[in-house]
């Protein structure tokens, strides 16, 4: 029972972790190529959402200076969120290239399910002189 | 403070700007400006390492001028310049030796991108080895992973692309629970450099509070980078990946990028968690057991392929595992033989790969093993560099690859069931190493019928491999000399 009002105390981490299980089943799981993309996408969303929240305090402020008010008791902790806007821009890149990829991919093979793409490569893997 | 300190960060900021230069010059220019780079680079990094190993210098380099806890930090001295003079040196002989094939393989006009991305690879390498920040070394992780699947999604093919998607969503993960042990790190500790990092985790461990975050954050970040490097059983992606790509992308992947990653676990290890709190928590024995099941995994489905690229590709894997056998020793004497491992395997593995496309171009573009007998007839040089790069895989000694294998077996001696696994492990896979290697030696030097036609194949265009080949022998032969500056960069590193 205190585990569960542990994970109701931090519920922003219990989603967080909620969040990065389903984009891994998304990666596991899912056949389309697509959806696979977009499972790391969610992935990385939820470890941002774990990053962001550890520098949450509680009862305290945006941390912007409001009447003149310097104390850093009354403002949260800034630096986790600027670590989460470098990681939101790897994560942005990341999703690019890998967005292009697939797209490529379907270019080549007219395809997004991955069991036929490997059917089609250990088909043509007799004779194939890469 | 002399100009030569300064040396980290003007080749990090001059390796980014050659990248934008390259990306907008053009084809010609592209080309110039990436191996200029790489050629001062090796320069200055050798430089800056005979100026730490000669005044017996190891510092900080605050970058901005914010002071530790609150700046960015980069930290130099003899092993971290040393190891990028070793990336430096390494990336422009593969660049060298292979540009006839990058020429080929890799379309006209996107020939000017290759080169953009040769330079952001190398500042990543860099920034890799000199910095002194958790979360500046997870950004450039992220640099060199982006880095390395454009160079090797630069050869045309559809195979390609499909290793190139495999290879992303392995590094990813890794990234993905690196970040996460970041981040619970910094959520117990408050810091991000490794010298604050250090005292706090020290701390931590010996009042017991946090333990178990302590251990989960620190697994998470060895899993993490060991996913990455390619150790057993995350290392599949290998061979589609090192053997479709063009042969200076493979070089460059296996013998710089996954040893920059380890580089940043070994400053993690030593300079972070400490080696008492990382034998303490266990995560040391699993890196023993899986870099052992590596070595011999490896090994075994080397033996197995039927592709000359795919066979040395698996091996490398196996090398890896030595790697991270030596890691999960845990002693000094261990981290003397994993430094000589990465070193040998970044200065052998490159040889094997362009040598194995030079074989494979006088066999008829064909990699499978009756293709490639006597193909040691039809192309000299390529003939011979294989045969040297092998025989130091192998351990043969005079050769570089004796070397960390000696180190390995005396370094094990003392350390209870730990030097029974270790001597085995290495013993099967000298064995297994054998029985794949040699077969592959003697096979492309056996007399063959078939006469294809002779590539003129320029000598020029062999000197990059020939000075793989040669700075192979003077590692064997003279290892005292590193082994003098290995042995010094420690007592500087592991304060």
């Amino acid at each position: 029972m205190a585990m569960f009002s542990h994970l109701l105390n931090n519920y922003e981490a219990a989603v967080a972790v909620i969040l990065f299980g389903v984009g891994f089943c998304m990666l596991l799981f899912c056949r389309n190529l697509l959806k696979k993309v977009l499972g790391l996408d969610i992935m990385d969303t939820g470890t941002f959402l774990l990053l962001a929240d550890r520098g949450d305090i509680f009862g305290r402020d945006v941390p912007i200076i409001v009447d003149g008010v310097t104390d850093f008791s009354n403002y949260v902790n800034p630096i986790p969120a600027g670590l989460v806007l470098t990681g939101i821009v790897v994560s942005v890149s990341v999703s690019a290239i890998l967005l292009a990829l697939t797209v490529r991919i379907y270019e080549t093979y007219h395809t997004l399910d991955i069991d036929k793409l490997y059917l089609m490569i250990s088909h043509r893997r007799k004779g194939d002189v890469e | 403070m002399s100009l030569i300190q300064n040396v980290p960060l003007f080749t990090i900021v001059l390796s980014l700007l050659c990248a934008v230069v390259c990306f907008v010059g053009g084809r010609k220019i592209s080309r110039y400006v990436s191996a200029a780079l790489l050629c001062l680079s090796a320069m200055a990094q050798g430089s800056l390492m005979i100026y730490c190993y000669v005044n017996q210098l190891s510092y900080t380099f605050m970058m901005g001028h914010y002071p530790a806890p609150w700046g960015n930090e980069l930290a130099i001295g003899v092993t971290e310049s040393s190891m990028a003079f070793l990336f430096a040196l390494v990336m422009l002989l593969s660049v060298l030796g292979g540009i006839s094939y990058v020429n080929r393989d890799v379309l006209t006009d996107k020939q000017e991108l290759y080169g953009a991305m040769l330079c952001l690879t190398h500042a990543a390498l860099m920034a890799l080895s000199y910095t002194n920040d958790i979360f500046t070394g997870y950004v450039f992780i992220e640099i060199l992973t982006i880095s390395s699947c454009a160079l090797l999604i630069a050869r045309e093919g559809g195979r390609n692309l499909i290793a190139a998607i495999r290879y992303m969503v392995f590094a990813l993960m890794g990234s993905g629970l690196f970040l996460i042990g970041v981040i619970l790190l910094y959520s117990i500790t408050g810091h991000l450099l490794f010298p604050q990092l250090h005292e706090t985790i020290a701390a931590l461990w010996e009042s017991g509070e946090y333990r178990m975050s302590l251990t989960t954050a620190m697994g998470l970040m060895v899993a993490g980078l060991s996913i990455k490097s390619g150790l057993f059983p995350f290392h599949f992606w290998m061979p589609d990946t090192y053997g479709r790509a063009t042969p200076t992308s493979s070089a460059i992947l296996s013998g710089t990028a996954s040893k920059g990653y380890i580089f940043l676990l070994i400053k993690i290890i030593y300079r972070v968690i400490g080696i008492e709190v990382f034998a303490g928590s266990g995560v040391q024995t699993v890196l023993l057991l899986f870099g052992v099941a590596g070595m011999v995994v490896g090994s075994v489905s080397a033996i197995f392929s039927d592709r000359l690229t795919t066979m040395v590709s698996y091996s490398s894997a196996a090398q890896i595992g030595y790697i991270f056998m030596g890691l999960g020793m845990g002693t000094q004497a261990a981290l003397v033989a994993v430094i000589f491992q990465i070193l040998t395997h970044a200065l052998t593995k490159p040889l094997l790969f362009l040598s194995s496309r030079d074989l494979m171009e006088a066999s008829g573009g064909r990699q499978d093993f009756k293709a490639l007998r006597g193909a040691g007839h039809r192309s000299m040089a390529a003939g011979f560099a294989f045969t040297v790069g092998s025989l130091s895989m192998v351990g043969v000694p005079l050769l570089a690859g004796f070397i960390p294998k000696l180190y390995f077996a005396t370094s094990a001696v003392g350390l209870g069931w730990r030097t029974w696994v270790v001597w085995l492990a290495l013993a099967v896979s000298t064995v297994l190493n054998v029985l794949y290697f040699l077969y592959t030696v003697i096979l492309i030097w056996l007399p063959s019928e078939e006469t294809h036609a002779l590539r003129s194949h320029r000598w020029s265009h062999a000197v990059p491999t020939l000075i793989f080949a040669a700075l192979n022998v003077a590692v064997g032969i003279f290892p005292g000399a590193i082994a003098t500056l290995v042995n010094q960069g420690f007592s500087l590193f592991c304060k």
